[in-house]
């Protein structure tokens, strides 16, 4: 899950990285008290979990309190890419001399954690990163060292610095580092983080992303996981299944998220859309199934569903109970098309053509057919 | 006789007391797999599926001498039976356990590096050599002796296409699933290095899917090493929206990054025959080794 720009820094600061002085305000009312603890110039930001919230006008700077007021009261309830601003981040500006970046992420191939830093940091640290790949140095961490102060000392000599700045950039990468640990982040990101004019350094940004399958060691983190979700998306993600909503209009239940993503590339390669992606996991049970039909029968935008199960552990029978249950239930009859293969297979077919819903061996001939009912179903 | 287990494979099951551990002990002795002791803290002296249970590695190590270990153990607390299996010099564990957090992997992972262990997983269905042995949750039945390998990030994917391979008479020499997680322990540069000396496997499956770069690194290797036997792929998510995990925590677009695009670009660039559909991959293997 993300973390907000806020929230981050909130992190930051307690493992001693400098963040500018800042107020957070939820309501109109609340922003000329804000500000009046604050020194003018400003910065104004939209606090949304969106990439290039700065180019979208999520964030202001302002010089004097009016200002800031104003630019406060503009994105309160404002939407930034789609997104309703709900908290503001108002901060003081700080004189910056130069901007860098710096952040620790995932490097999969290695199997390992990896410092990427910058001598040129700010906005457009994906063009730079693609453009001259150089200019990012990459250092891999190991695991069971951490990052000791001659693995920071290393990259912040190879930024530039030296004598006291050398050794304050250092034990900033150090806590970054510690930040990404302590917090189960699968990256923390400051960009950027401001060489000031009185050669400090201070992350004028933050970004955290915290790894989900770690949320059982962060109860502070894992009550406000489902905030962001819609009732869908809840509903799903409490019950274990992955569900991801799409633009379509065939709705998509199947078991493994491989065999899942196969079978929309399957509905767009015969000119189909699917309407959502969602994935019953390997060891799908019963209620699951339940479930997870239910989510996409709700789903208004959903003309026909494509069910593909291939029973291994499951067995097929109690699979097509589980869906002539719903499909009778549903408050809105939608047609099905389902793909039912493996363990007890005959008698499940069985149990779904009695009950008039459609039945095929072959993810192909499904996926087909589901695409046929949409093409037939629009004049 | 495929690539990491075989007849001679004897395991142990670590966490075989939970209810997928036990189902999946039964169905794997059914196969003929030598599970010669399971693995549950305090139940240790009892008898699970006619298999001694201890309640540490150690202790099946004294008793039965495993080379390799299968894993169910929950998330929260498998780190630390990877870890107990690795440190009693484990050879090859299996470790199907699935939301394991990435901090966990990691250092897994640097342990089994020091200790030269073969980590398959985590989020993995297994591996299996078919006629011989499996450690894993796949349904025995679809695969069948033979010589294609395969190796793959995703379970029922895997169970789809086998069941076209071995529908057409193309048996499998092994198939590996390495896992739908974002750190993997064994990747498909390794499998296919194990393929490429492994006598009983003329051709290779390789199922990818979005999000990291492992499709398009092993593209590379494959050409730097001119490699010696024909690859079909066939890449999961192509009309995947990029920053939404697609149910692997591995799966996932991040910006331009981790596309079906690029790893197909990358596998065709290299000479690997890519299927449109997942059906299409026994077509072209039957195409390139029954002329």
């Amino acid at each position: 899950m993300d973390l907000f720009e806020y929230e981050a820094k909130q992190e930051f600061s307690k493992h001693n990285i400098s963040i500018p002085k800042a107020k957070l305000v939820t309501k109109s009312t609340q922003t000329a008290e804000a500000i009046a603890n604050l020194k003018p110039p400003y910065i104004v930001k939209a606090q949304v979990l969106v990439g290039g919230r700065g180019k979208a006008g999520g964030i202001i700077s302002a010089t004097s309190e009016k200002e800031a007021e104003e630019a406060a009261v503009k994105l309160l309830g404002a939407r930034i890419r789609g997104l309703l601003v709900k908290q503001v981040l108002i901060e003081e500006k700080l004189p910056i001399r130069k901007e860098l970046y710096l952040s620790i992420a995932i490097d999969r191939f290695n199997r390992s954690y990896v410092a990427l830093t910058s001598a040129t940091g700010g906005v457009e640290i994906e063009e730079i990163a693609s453009k001259t790949p150089k200019a990012i140095i990459r250092t891999l961490i190991d695991a069971q060292s951490g990052v000791r102060s001659f693995h920071s000392l290393a990259i912040a000599k190879q930024l530039g610095y030296s004598g006291n700045q050398l050794v304050k950039l250092s034990t900033i990468i150090q806590k970054l580092y510690q930040v990404c640990i302590d917090n189960d982040a699968e990256m923390v990101e400051i960009n950027p983080l401001a060489e000031t004019e009185t050669g400090d350094f201070v992350a004028l940004d933050a970004r955290m992303v915290i790894d989900d399958n770690a949320l059982f060691r962060h109860p502070e983190y894992a009550a406000k996981e489902t905030e962001s979700l819609s009732p869908q998306e809840a509903l799903a993600l409490k019950n274990n299944l992955a569900y991801v909503k799409l633009d379509g209009d065939i709705g998509v239940v199947g078991n493994g998220a491989g065999l899942v993503m196969a079978t929309l590339d399957l509905l767009n390669f015969f000119g189909g859309k699917p309407a959502n992606f969602l994935d019953l996991g390997g060891g799908a049970t019963i209620e699951a199934i339940t479930v997870a039909l239910q989510i996409v029968f709700a789903e208004p935008d959903t003309k026909v569903i494509l069910v593909n199960v291939l029973g291994g552990i499951i067995h097929c029978d109690d699979v097509a109970r589980g869906i002539v249950e719903v499909a009778n239930e549903a408050k809105v009859k939608k047609p099905l098309v389902v793909r039912l293969v493996g363990t007890n297979q005959q008698e499940g077919q069985k149990i779904l053509v009695n009950a008039g819903i459609s039945v095929l061996d072959s993810m192909e001939e499904a996926a087909k057919q589901a695409v046929e009912i949409i093409r037939g179903a629009q004049p | 006789m495929g690539i990491i287990i075989n007849a001679d494979t004897k395991a142990i099951v670590q966490g075989i007391s939970g209810k997928q551990g036990s189902y999946h002990t039964k169905l794997m002795l059914d196969y003929g797999t030598k599970i010669v002791a399971g693995v549950a803290p305090g139940k240790g002296g009892t008898v699970a599926n006619g298999v001694p249970v201890y309640d540490t590695v150690k202790e099946t190590v004294e008793a039965h001498s495993p080379n390799a270990s299968i894993i169910f153990v929950p998330a929260p607390f498998a780190q630390d039976a990877v870890l107990e299996a690795i440190t009693n010099k484990i050879k090859t564990i299996v470790v199907v356990t699935e939301h394991l957090p990435i901090k966990d992997a990691i250092n897994i992972m640097a342990y089994a590096n020091q200790s030269q262990v073969t980590i398959i997983g985590p989020n993995t269905p297994g591996i299996m050599t078919p006629g011989e042995c499996k450690l894993g949750i796949m349904p025995a039945n679809i695969f069948k002796p033979g010589s294609i390998g395969v190796v793959s990030r995703s379970g029922t994917l895997t169970y789809e296409i086998a069941t076209g391979l071995t529908a057409k008479g193309l048996g499998q020499s092994t198939c590996v699933g390495v896992g739908g997680d974002p750190i993997v322990g064994l990747n498909f540069i390794e499998a296919l290095e194990l393929f490429k000396e492994n006598p009983n496997t003329n051709a290779i499956v390789l199922i990818g899917e979005i999000g990291g770069n492992m499709e398009e690194l092993t593209a590379e290797y494959i050409i730097q090493e001119r490699y010696p036997k024909p690859i079909v792929a066939y890449v999961a998510g192509r009309f995947a929206p990029s920053g939404k995990r697609m149910g692997h925590a591995g799966a996932i677009i991040m910006g331009k990054q981790g596309t079906a695009q690029s790893k197909i670009e990358a596998l065709i660039n290299a000479g690997v025959k890519v299927a449109e559909k997942p059906s299409d991959v026994t077509a072209f293997l039957v195409k390139e080794l029954l002329p």
